[in-house]
């Protein structure tokens, strides 16, 4: 990493001991989400008709701590991108509760939740379609300082140092300022969107896919980034990514969509030695593996996923599962603490686990 | 292990696929893009071979020189041949390379939609990829159309066959691609990116059925991916690309158990594993070049660790390919002093 050429000026700056492992466990997380709900409306006549639309996300209900990572995996169309927007309220969600340090956050009026807004960043898949590709790259990660007051970047000459100490953070050199973002390669444009993620100074920042698009070389480049920058200023991130190496490799915890609901929640090792939930099994043993004659035989899910449209009763997993009984078919199986050994941090929504 | 087939098999055929130092060129305003500059490899009937690399070393546009696709100008055949059991194509005219595209050689994309028409129901474009090569009546097109589909795993294939591209998910338009891409049994399919768009789920029901559909149909796989995962789960051989060049080649578990070529090992030690949460990756400095940046010396130069001033004035020549394992670098552990094993390639995967 890039040493910062300018003196950390702001608070945030001074390296902090992870807050995770030194909250007082009274604290309450920094985010805490529950029975999340986001049901699109959709017209024509594939949504005409039914109630509640694309169940988008379904009662999902998760907490996320200072210094933390959280992962959503799951295929697409599952809910991920959902939960993350209506968690920032970048959409409004159907029901449910958000609290960040305790208080709610859906509900509460412009002038309120704009406090909260700069404690909440998000970064894409794709920058470049979030980056308005006429503003210079200084002025594209100005643009939120501008919108927020704070002594940190009050007057020209701060702003500007802050600019550069933002631009060192992220890797990026002096002369980058000057850029369009069309004249960044993909790496270069995920350091621009996370230095304008950072810009603020955050205490959380959820990731959308953010080294799907990379080349391996670039996307170890941009894992490092983001770990650094967590282990610095105590960062968390609710992450998502459909490589399950990188998860393995990023995450505190990991929870499992599928189809709107989290089927399975564990702490990152766990979830990956000892899944529980027959589609988590299905997906990891899906990921292919890069060591010759590694995986010798492999359970895959049934067909596609089915929409979330029209989603199936009981189990939503069970067109799929080779495991279904019945009662699968009947009712939803609630997200309940498996195993003695976790204290109620390992779930499962499986009628077949206990 | 592989060694590399001379010229022709013991029975005297030639190899499916002998691309020799290939070097596609573009004529931009810009000046000229090399894009691949010097490109060889081999495939045989029933082998899988795995090109890697990074975006814009030159994986598609190699590809798309074998099926003749990309427009000249821009594009130009600056030097090499690719023969196709014993023809070099590039010596064709159009009319006879029609003859060849989607029947002898067909090719499947990331995205199928670029390859399928939105609107004509997908056994009609099956069943006119086949009657465009071969004399059957309609009715029977048809069946062969819902022969493929059911081929290829489509649950219900007569419903389906009457349905359009954009009534189906992303796993089932790659699968009615694979069907239209094997409608006429080619010898040759050149699958690139083909799971790359896909959920790991359906991308692992995808590459089970590539490889039950060579098993039944013996054709040779050219694997095109960006993924040390996908090569090595189906391939047999593989070749890395960097920057229009091949950089190494070697058979799967050659490759992984001994890499060579310093961007081969720093691709692998970039790669989080499935192993567990880590400390640092190891990141590959810089990016990769542009084409048009390309100077003299090895293009991977500027980000390796091994450079010296020989790597950065000249361009390390591809050696050790009579081994089975070879390399484009002056300061790899030469591939020679490893042993040989002496045997052909003997058809289907074990
Ligand atoms: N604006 C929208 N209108 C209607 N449906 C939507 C909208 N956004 C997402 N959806 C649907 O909601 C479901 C979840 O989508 P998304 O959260 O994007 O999933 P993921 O990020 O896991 O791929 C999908 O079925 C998707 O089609
Ligand atoms: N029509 C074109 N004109 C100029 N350059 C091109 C053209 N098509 C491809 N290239 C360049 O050729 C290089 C190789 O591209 P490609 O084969 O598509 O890479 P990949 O390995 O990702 O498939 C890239 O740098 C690309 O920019
Ligand atoms: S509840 Fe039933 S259908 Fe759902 S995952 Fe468990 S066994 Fe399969
Ligand atoms: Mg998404
Ligand atoms: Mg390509």
């Amino acid at each position: 990493m890039i040493p910062p050429m300018i003196a950390p000026t702001s608070p945030q700056a001074e390296p902090q001991p992870n807050p995770r492992r030194t909250a007082t466990p009274s604290a309450p997380p920094l985010l805490e989400v529950s029975d999340l709900t986001k049901h699109f409306l959709v017209g024509g006549k594939a949504g005409r008709g039914r109630a509640g639309g694309v169940k988008a996300v379904d009662g999902v209900s998760f907490a996320l701590d200072r210094g933390e990572t959280l992962s959503l995996v799951g295929e697409s169309g599952c809910g991920k991108t959902t939960t993350g927007k209506s968690v920032l309220r970048l959409i409004e969600p159907t029901a449910g509760s958000v609290r960040l340090e305790g208080e709610e956050l859906l509900g509460l009026a412009p002038s309120r939740m704009r406090s909260h807004r700069r404690d909440m960043q998000i970064i894409f898949q794709d920058p470049y379609a979030s980056l308005n590709p006429r503003l210079s790259a200084a002025e594209i990660v100005a643009e939120p300082m501008r919108n927020f007051a704070d002594p940190a970047w009050r007057g020209p000459g701060a702003l500007r140092d802050r600019l550069a100490w933002l631009f060192a953070k992220v890797g990026l050199r002096p002369e980058a300022m000057a850029k369009l973002p069309g004249e960044f390669s993909g790496g270069q444009r995920q350091r621009l969107g996370i230095a304008r993620a950072l810009a603020l100074k955050p205490k959380l920042i959820v990731c959308d896919e953010p080294v799907s698009a990379l080349d391996v070389s670039v996307q170890a480049q941009v894992v490092n980034l983001l770990m650094d920058l967590q282990a610095e200023f105590g960062l968390s991130y609710l992450f998502v990514a459909h490589d399950l190496a990188v998860v393995r490799h990023i995450s505190h915890r990991v929870a499992v969509m599928y189809l709107g609901r989290i089927v399975e929640i564990a702490e990152c090792e766990r979830l990956f030695t000892d899944p529980q939930h027959p589609y988590t099994r299905m997906l990891l043993s899906a990921a292919p593996i890069p060591a010759p004659g590694a995986r010798t035989t492999r359970v895959l899910p049934i067909g596609d996923p089915p929409s979330a449209l029209n989603p199936p009763a009981g189990c939503r997993f069970h067109p799929r599962c080779p495991m279904a009984r019945p009662i699968c078919r009947e009712t939803a199986p609630p997200l309940i603490p498996h195993g003695s050994a976790t204290g109620g941090a390992h779930r499962v929504a499986c009628h077949l686990v206990s | 292990m592989t060694v590399p087939s001379p010229q022709a098999d013991q029975a005297g055929r030639p190899p499916l696929l002998d691309i020799r130092d290939l070097r596609t060129h573009f004529d931009t305003p810009d000046g000229t893009v090399r894009s691949v500059d010097g490109v060889s490899y081999r495939l045989e009937a029933r082998e899988t071979l795995g090109i890697v690399g990074e975006s814009g070393c030159g994986k598609s546009v190699t590809a798309l020189s074998v099926l003749r696709l990309l427009p000249t100008p821009p594009a130009r055949f600056a030097g090499g041949e690719i023969r196709f059991q014993g023809t070099d194509l590039l010596g064709l005219s159009e009319r006879e390379m029609r003859r060849i595209r989607g029947n002898r050689i067909s090719m499947i994309f990331q995205e199928p939609m670029t390859s399928l028409n939105p609107v004509l129901t997908v056994g009609r474009q099956i069943a006119e990829a086949v009657t465009l090569h071969q004399k059957i009546g309609r009715r029977q097109a048809w069946q062969r159309a819902v022969e493929m589909l059911r081929l290829v795993q489509i649950a219900d294939p007569e419903r389906r066959a009457g349905e359009y591209p954009h009534q189906m998910s992303g796993g089932m338009r790659q699968r009615v691609m694979i069907a239209l891409a094997l409608a006429c049994h080619p010898d040759l399919l050149i699958a690139d990116e083909p799971t790359t768009a896909l959920d790991v789920t359906i991308q692992a029901q995808i590459l089970e059925l590539l490889r039950d559909l060579q098993a039944k149909l013996g054709m040779g796989i050219v694997m095109i991916t960006h993924d040390l995962g996908v090569v090595a789960e189906c391939c047999d051989r593989v070749v890395v690309m960097y920057a229009g060049r091949k950089v190494e080649e070697a058979s799967v578990a050659d490759l992984f158990e001994r890499p060579l070529h310093p961007y081969t090992r720093a691709l692998m030690a970039s790669m989080p594993s499935l192993q567990g949460r880590g400390g640092r990756l190891a990141e590959i400095p810089g990016m990769v070049p542009a084409p048009q940046e390309l100077g003299t010396g090895c293009a991977f130069a500027p980000r390796c660790p091994l450079a010296t001033e020989r790597c950065r004035r000249e361009t390390p020549d591809f050696t050790g390919a009579a081994t089975g394992h070879g390399v484009a670098c002056f300061e790899a552990a030469p591939a020679r002093h490893q042993p040989v094993v002496l045997h052909r390639h003997a058809g289907a995967r074990p």
